[in-house]
């Protein structure tokens, strides 16, 4: 929890990992990719405040206190939602798996929540581990990287048949949080892989199902924008929004975040660190600080409060997760009224 | 002329040739994103140009065309016999520079992976440019007191000239849309056709979206590609507050 000028944030952290790419866990003959892919998310690193850069080894692999501390100790966190990213292809036990993440996360109960992950290319084994995962991990949610490789695939769409039947399966077992990371390859590579289309189509024809665009589609903010206004169960994660811009380009950030509540809402807008990328404490504060420039050229964006804060830093995620919020952290409104929960 | 003159002069024809390849999602000269690492010409009409770009796994596709793009701008030169494009550190180089070096075109390059060559994701981004463009010229118009009645009777040539004017205009015609005198200042990037009043503050909406997420992209990219290369100087990068908001 954080607490500023007398208001208190539940904070929810949409989007942690917990990582091993150091080399011991490089695929032999992968070794480039395994390097350029850890070395791409250092260099976003680069974009934060030039006190919170981490050596490329520790930024590698880092332990299990260095998270606890960095996240929850020292980063405001109540909870934290894990998002594996898999890279089977590139590291050995994977990037960061449903169970890396949960035999850590175990160890702190109350503190983690365990989304998982499918592949539509994974078939019917894939479907069994998914169910598995969702049975063994308590997941309401899953995170899909439509760009990662499989066996000379490089990349799918959620409108794929395959994909189709795992929505279902979704819809089925109330894994009803769908976080969709967009990335340079997909099939056909000469298609824009970063298009969100795909996601407006899942979006209508499963309507219970809450789909969480990550990094608010960023390269295609607009595409995004202009989807997620026509379409109610489509969410923006904030990652990199605010890790990548609110520290280095302070009046691009204040743009994007005008055009975001223009376009998608601060109802529908989730805070997510991408630790270890960045560090959240930072960004927490930033944000509970941060407002929209004076000038004329932010005039017509709509203004974020501290209620809307609050929704943004932990009650939205809180509310699509089911995760109880103390009544102390509620919204003005709410706790007038004594609702429950967010 | 002396032969270092000489090769001043070319190499900097060889700059100004390259300042005319532009990224096609960002929308800017790969000369000032800074994704030129050298560009020289032999005394015997050889032309070396070396890419970097911000990551490592940037879009093989986007990637592409700016080599390919890089590589026509420079053969077509007075005095280049030979033109050699190579794009570094990408996990793509390979199939990309023996592309273009074989002019065999997208689908050739990426064997199995690809259906078609790029001109329609070309032309989908060049749609977003005119409608960053359009945003750009329209906003001060907007600021001063022009409401969409009005601007949706305004014409191309009804502005008084501007750098982002004929930006806009240039996108349009590589479009083949209208960008003539007698055009029509607001028009639909994929039909042509004239913006109406009643739909302007909507599509006015989306221009402006369009071009802050070029500037955010753009902006990403810079940051990127100095994290990437810190020891290398970027010509033309927004240094701060100042200039964050220069147009490019």
């Amino acid at each position: 929890m954080y607490q500023k000028d007398g208001e208190k944030y539940f904070i929810v952290d949409g989007h942690i990992h917990y990582w091993n790419a150091a080399p011991d866990n490089w695929v032999p003959g992968a070794e480039k990719f395994a390097k350029g892919w850890i070395e791409c998310f250092h260099a976003y690193q680069g974009l934060g405040p030039e006190e919170t850069h981490w050596p490329l080894e520790h930024f590698e692999k880092y332990s299990e206190d260095d998270l606890m501390k960095d996240v929850f100790d020292d980063g405001h966190v109540d909870v934290g939602i894990f998002q594996p990213t898999y890279l089977l292809e590139w590291y050995k036990e994977g990037f960061n798996t449903t169970e890396r993440n949960a035999l850590m996360g175990q160890k702190h109960p109350g503190k983690f929540v365990y989304n998982t992950r499918w592949d539509p290319r994974d078939g019917d084994k894939g479907m069994a581990q998914f169910r598995e995962n969702v049975q063994r991990f308590g997941s309401k949610g899953c995170k899909l990287y439509t760009a990662e490789w499989n066996n000379g695939s490089r990349g799918w769409k959620l409108t794929d048949p395959e994909a189709y039947r795992f929505l279902a399966a979704c819809q089925e077992l109330g894994v009803t949080n769908i976080h969709v990371h967009k990335g340079p390859t997909i099939w056909p590579l000469d298609k824009d892989a970063f298009d969100v289309s795909d996601v407006d189509h899942v979006a209508t024809d499963f309507p219970d199902l809450n789909f969480i665009v990550e990094h608010v589609g960023l390269p295609r903010i607009e595409d995004f924008c202009f989807m997620a206004v026509q379409e109610p169960n489509v969410y923006a994660g904030l990652a990199v929004v605010i890790g990548g811009l609110m520290h280095a380009r302070p009046r691009f950030f204040a743009k994007v975040m005008g055009e975001l509540l223009f376009w998608v809402g601060e109802d529908k807008m989730l805070f997510g660190s991408d630790y270890a990328i960045w560090e959240p404490k930072w960004q927490v504060e930033g944000l509970v600080d941060w407002e929209m420039p004076e000038d004329d050229e932010f005039a017509d964006y709509p203004r974020l409060n501290a209620d809307g804060k609050k929704k943004i830093l932990g009650l939205n995620a809180a509310r699509l997760y089911g995760i109880d919020v103390p009544a102390e952290y509620h919204l003005h409104e709410q706790r007038i009224a004594g609702v429950a929960g967010a | 002329m002396t032969a270092a003159a000489l090769a001043s002069e070319q190499a900097g024809a060889l700059l100004s040739a390259l300042a005319t390849v532009r990224d096609p999602e960002l929308d800017e000269p790969v000369t000032s994103l800074g994704f030129v690492t050298s560009a020289t010409v032999s005394p015997d009409g050889q032309a070396q140009v070396r890419l970097r770009l911000p990551t490592y796994f940037c879009a093989p596709n986007f990637a592409f065309l700016i080599v390919a793009d890089a590589y026509d701008a420079v053969a077509g030169l007075d005095g280049v016999r030979s033109a050699q494009v190579v794009l570094e550190d990408h996990f793509a180089a390979d199939a990309i520079n023996g592309g273009v070096a074989a002019q065999a075109g997208f689908a050739a390059a990426f064997d199995g992976e690809a259906v078609g060559e790029l001109h329609k994701l070309r032309a989908d981004f060049l749609r977003k440019a005119v409608l960053a463009g359009t945003d750009q010229v329209c906003r001060p118009l907007v600021a001063g007191g022009t409401g969409p009645e009005a601007l949706a009777t305004m014409t191309l040539g009804s502005l008084p000239p501007s750098p982002g004017l004929d930006r806009l205009r240039q996108r349009r015609a590589d479009l083949g849309l209208p960008a003539g005198d007698d055009a029509p200042l607001v028009i639909d990037p994929v039909t042509g056709a004239a913006v109406g009043p009643d739909a302007l503050p909507l599509h006015l909406r989306r221009a402006r979206v369009t071009g802050v997420s070029f500037q955010a992209n753009g902006s990403i990219c810079r940051g990127m590609l100095r994290a990437r290369y810190p020891e290398m100087p970027e010509p033309n990068s927004p240094a701060g507050e100042e200039t964050e908001e220069k147009p490019s």
